[in-house]
């Protein structure tokens, strides 16, 4: 059967090659079903019109189902021309297994700094096999009109946001934080891993982890759950029910004062809100205090190698590396922010807001995508389960800090 | 004193099954009702009916504009009724042979075609898919139909086999004595008689085959091919925080296979008091 | 009988088309993937043979012994509320729209079937729209006849949550058994009943006595219907609280504890190996209680030919 479907990759690949003539169309695999508009309205005509004769087609897939999805179609030969690429370890193994092609060479690359290219290389930086798209920078966006009425200012240290919490809890008006822990991923996202950085101190504590050297048992690693613990009583009612479109919705209707976001949000908070937003970083210990943001590398794109029009596609990743594509996308989407080494304007004032703070704070990436996730038990599932223990109060900082470690250790031999 | 016992039994009668029939369109209703209504509104008071002051079709103008929903029902039709095709009659045909005739390896054979439904079929999804793309059957409906065929048969064989066994040996030997050929008795005597079993089946192969999602995903997710389930999927992704928009698109989906299944359900039925006229 | 012909084709006629599509579209398939459980990849990426190692770990490392002994209680507690409360109802549904002369049967039969064809993606939505805590319908409905206080968040609470999508996973599916047993009653022959009440025999003790030992067959049928559906779900729990089916796995079942192996999950990629191991156990379990129906209940049901 192998031999077969060879056979057919191998006429098929004949096939295209005689209708050169004719226009090429690359398809894109992606989970951003979001932006399919974007890509439709924006993106993609701006493309073609400067490249004649290559089409190209934006096919996303659910985020829950793309993983999955693609590797069945990467394995069986029908996946598209250009993979949107995961950061880290799920796009590494695509590489691994030959379903993403190296990309080292491609002249755009060097608009790229080596952490921008962090996520989508060999463990040793030798390949690079996606070109950077963007990156999510984590925080918190509020209700301006509320912290107005409350007569809140904004607050930059942990007691001051504390403070903060109880002035609307007291009040009443308004629901404190809108985050429920139904779908758990953002107790572990917008929680364990925006609040953290400021206490193990971005890089330094995330590569020590890798290296060894810093256990999730130390004082760092468990003080953000201990945090996390004390959110439970400012979120709304039935927290424990609520998904993630639930929280998106208690915001955006001007029900919940703070929502802990990822910048990704402010397309639709934009649209869906009625009243004016403002964000602020993870406040700090005390006043003063360097602080650390989680400035996620998230989503790049790479080659499929199986590709009858590998030469196009690389035009078409050529031309996502350039200056060009990137104002298009941080615009288009504000809440992405291009990774591209040119300063790229951004019209949105949230937005603006957003990657101001990478002037003036220290930029991380989430500490469990690099390397911790590779074996059984996965870190980053068990942080999602530990983060949302935690604000539920079923299990003690303590004792998750503990369990990680134990998890972590059973497979990684620097933690042994 | 006879009938009051009567009139009681039926007022008993009616009050459960009311109950029941209202547990099971409250939901329908919330859905159908609320994607009518403002933003605000579905928030605020998600039982009220849409009024003049909360109507709002946002929604359904939102979805409109989205994708081509008349194609993607076309092609949900075409797949499901051809799958339900392959299965009741070739169903029906491996049923009557094990259930009919006595040979070596009856029951194994009725084994191994019970196999199937005890595992998930999308576990062989890579190499179905696999074989659809060196048949370069990926992104047509034929390959849809094949799969579901597969997915459809076991339990159709299962069921039908059953309800064969039920039809009277005299009859089927007083055809046999006329001289009519097994094919003959098959198609002229047997399948009448077991409609209402092959109605049954139609109905629980049509349901998990128009909603699936998986194999629209994996084996043809092109945009002329896409099924409804698949594309009312994408939109709702799309859309999760906009929900009229989302609402709406639910609506949409639950109409036609309402309209299917209204459709269906007098067939069915008709199928099976046919049956029971002895 | 037909049996006595030496070559019968028809027979082959009447097999192959059905043989043909399931063993090329089902069976070749399946057993590519099913074999992968006695595979496993080494660290220097080759793929060896290695028994049952991977069944060895499958049950004797506590990190996948524990996840699967709890997904296959939490399997079987969903299949004790569907042999409970769905069948039962679904007797009791179809018995009573079987009465004849029943006004508005047609209509009942159809509402209570609808549920049944609606996709796992708009139950899931539905239902957590209508047990959200916080749009309120069912926090709403309870405050209505003041028993609010016995409202919870039941999809997040890990004592509720899988009860709660079993039950809602009846609502669904209680139209089948009331088709089926529906369908098994109206084909009992007017003769049996005319003479049963002739006996004297009417009413609940006519339908003890005489109409359910008559369709005991289909309530067999039902059963292993319902246990072979419950022990592959997937749909329902993935749709309503994700692969990792939450909250802190009570919801989990063998259906998404292998989705969730297979095919990876966020930062945990797909394990093929595993993943095949659980399938071939999952297998295996709904195998014995296949066999279980097909050789010791089915062969001492009795038949009527009517």
């Amino acid at each position: 059967m192998t031999k077969t479907f060879r056979l057919a990759l191998l006429v098929s690949t004949a096939l295209s090659g005689a209708a050169w003539a004719e226009d090429v169309t690359l398809t894109i695999e992606s989970w951003r079903n979001d932006d399919l508009v974007i890509w439709q309205d924006t993106i993609i005509p701006a493309f073609e019109a400067a490249n004649p004769g290559i089409k190209v087609v934006f096919a996303p897939t659910a985020p829950a189902e793309y993983n999955a999805a693609l590797n069945a179609k990467l394995d069986a030969g029908s996946a598209g021309d250009l993979i949107t690429c995961r950061p880290f370890d799920a796009s590494l193994e695509l590489y691994n297994k030959g379903h993403l092609a190296d990309l080292s060479g491609l002249a755009s690359m060097a608009n790229f700094s080596p952490v921008a290219k962090s996520a989508w290389q060999t463990d040793d930086a030798a390949a690079t096999f996606c070109v950077p798209m963007a990156s999510v920078i984590h925080g918190f966006i509020y209700n301006a009109d509320a912290f107005e009425a409350l007569g809140i200012a904004v607050p930059t240290t942990r007691d001051e946001f504390f403070a903060a919490l109880d002035t609307i809890k007291a009040d009443g008006t308004y629901i404190p934080m809108a985050m429920g822990t139904n779908d758990q991923w953002e107790a572990a996202t917008m929680g364990y891993n925006n609040i953290g950085p400021n206490y193990w101190h971005g890089e330094e504590g995330r590569l020590a982890l890798i290296a060894g050297t810093q256990k999730l048992t130390d004082p760092q690693w468990v003080a953000p759950y201990e945090e996390l613990a004390r959110w439970g009583a400012y979120l709304g009612d039935g927290f424990e029910a609520q998904t993630y479109p639930d929280s998106q919705n208690l915001f955006t209707l001007g029900r919940a004062a703070i929502y802990p976001a990822g910048s990704w949000e402010i397309s639709g908070f934009n649209t869906q809100a009625t009243f004016k937003m403002g964000a602020f970083p993870p406040p700090v210990g005390a006043a003063g205090d360097t602080c650390y943001i989680s400035d996620h590398t998230d989503i790049a794109i790479g080659l499929n190698p199986a590709s009858a029009h590998g030469d196009q596609a690389k035009v078409f990743l050529d031309w996502v590396g350039s200056p060009e594509f990137a104002t298009l996308y941080a615009n288009a989407l504000p809440g992405f922010f291009s990774l591209n080494a040119t300063p790229v304007v951004m019209q949105d004032p949230l937005a603006q807001e957003f990657v101001s703070w990478r002037d003036k704070c220290q930029s991380s990436i989430r500490s469990t995508y690099q390397i911790l996730s590779r074996g059984t038990p996965n870190l980053e599932t068990e942080t999602w389960g530990a983060s949302v223990a935690a604000i539920k109060g079923t299990e003690t900082p303590a004792d998750a800090g503990a369990r990680l470690q134990a998890g972590l250790a059973s497979w990684y031999a620097p933690q042994q | 004193m006879q009938a009051r016992q009567n009139l009681g039994r039926t007022i008993a009668a009616h009050a459960v099954l009311i109950t029941w029939t209202l547990v099971a369109l409250f939901p329908v209703f919330v859905i159908v009702v609320n994607s009518f209504k403002s933003r605000k509104a579905i928030f605020a008071d998600p039982l009220s009916l849409p009024l003049p002051s909360n109507f709002d079709m946002v929604g359904y103008t939102t979805v409109m504009h989205q994708g081509d929903f008349f194609q993607y029902f076309l092609n949900s039709m075409i797949v499901t009724v051809g799958s339900l095709f392959c299965v009741l009659l070739f169903g029906a045909m491996a049923a009557f042979a094990l259930s009919e005739y006595r040979f070596k390896g009856n029951t194994l054979m009725g084994l191994y075609l019970a196999l199937g439904i005890m595992i998930p079929i999308r576990l062989g999804t890579v190499a179905i898919l696999q074989m659809m793309v060196a048949t370069g059957l990926v992104n047509t409906r034929t390959a849809l139909v094949l799969v579901y065929s597969a997915q459809g048969l076991p339990l159709a064989v299962f069921i039908l086999s059953e309800f064969m066994r039920t039809v009277s040996d005299d009859l089927k030997n007083a055809g046999r004595i006329d001289g009519l050929s097994e094919y003959t008795i098959f198609f002229r005597l047997v399948l009448p008689l077991v409609r209402p079993a092959m109605a049954t089946v139609a109905v629980f192969t049509m349901i998990p085959i128009w909603n699936d999602l998986w194999f629209p995903l994996i084996l043809a997710p092109g945009e002329e091919v896409k099924t409804i389930t698949l594309g009312s999927q994408v939109f709702i992704g799309q859309f999760v925080t906009d929900w009229n928009a989302v609402l709406a698109a639910l609506s949409l989906a639950i109409l036609p296979v309402l309209v299917l299944y209204l459709l269906f359900s007098r067939q069915l039925i008709r199928g099976i008091t046919a049956g029971a006229v002895k | 009988m037909a049996s006595r012909r030496p070559l019968r084709w028809h027979i082959a006629v009447f097999l192959a088309p059905a043989l043909l599509i399931y063993s090329a579209l089902m069976i070749i398939p399946l057993f590519g993937t099913l074999t992968e459980s006695l595979m496993n990849v080494t660290e220097a990426g080759e793929r060896v043979f290695v028994g049952l190692g991977n069944f060895a770990t499958l049950f004797g490392d506590a990190l996948w012994s524990d996840a699967f002994w709890n997904a296959l209680g939490n399997n079987t507690w969903f299949f004790v509320i569907h042999m409970l409360v769905q069948n039962p109802i679904g007797i009791l549904l179809a018995a009573i729209l079987s009465t004849p002369r029943l006004r508005m049967a047609a209509f009942y039969r159809t509402a209570i079937f609808i549920p049944t064809v609606l996709s796992f993606v708009i139950v899931g939505f539905v239902w957590k729209l209508i047990l959200s805590p916080i749009w309120g319908i069912a926090p709403g409905m309870l405050d209505f006849i003041g028993l609010k206080s016995l409202f919870a968040p039941w999809l997040g609470k890990e004592q509720y949550a899988l009860t709660t999508l079993a039950l809602i996973s009846v609502w669904q599916f209680i139209g089948i058994p009331m088709m089926l047993i529906y369908a098994a009653l109206l084909s009992i022959p007017d003769e049996v009943i005319e003479a049963a009440e002739m006996d004297g025999i009417t009413g609940a003790s006519q339908f003890w006595k005489i109409k359910l030992p008559l369709i005991l067959p289909s309530i067999g049928i039902i059963s292993i219907l319902t246990f072979v559906g419950n022990f592959n779900a997937f749909d329902l729990i993935y749709v309503a609280q994700g692969a990792l089916a939450g909250p802190d796995y009570a919801t989990d079942i063998l259906g998404t504890f292998l989705y969730r192996t297979f095919f990876g999950f966020q930062l945990q990629l797909g394990d093929p190996h595993m993943g095949a191991t659980i399938a071939t156990a999952m297998f295996f379990i709904i195998l014995t209680g296949v066999c279980v129906y097909l050789f010791l209940i089915q062969t001492r049901l009795r038949r009527y030919q009517f």
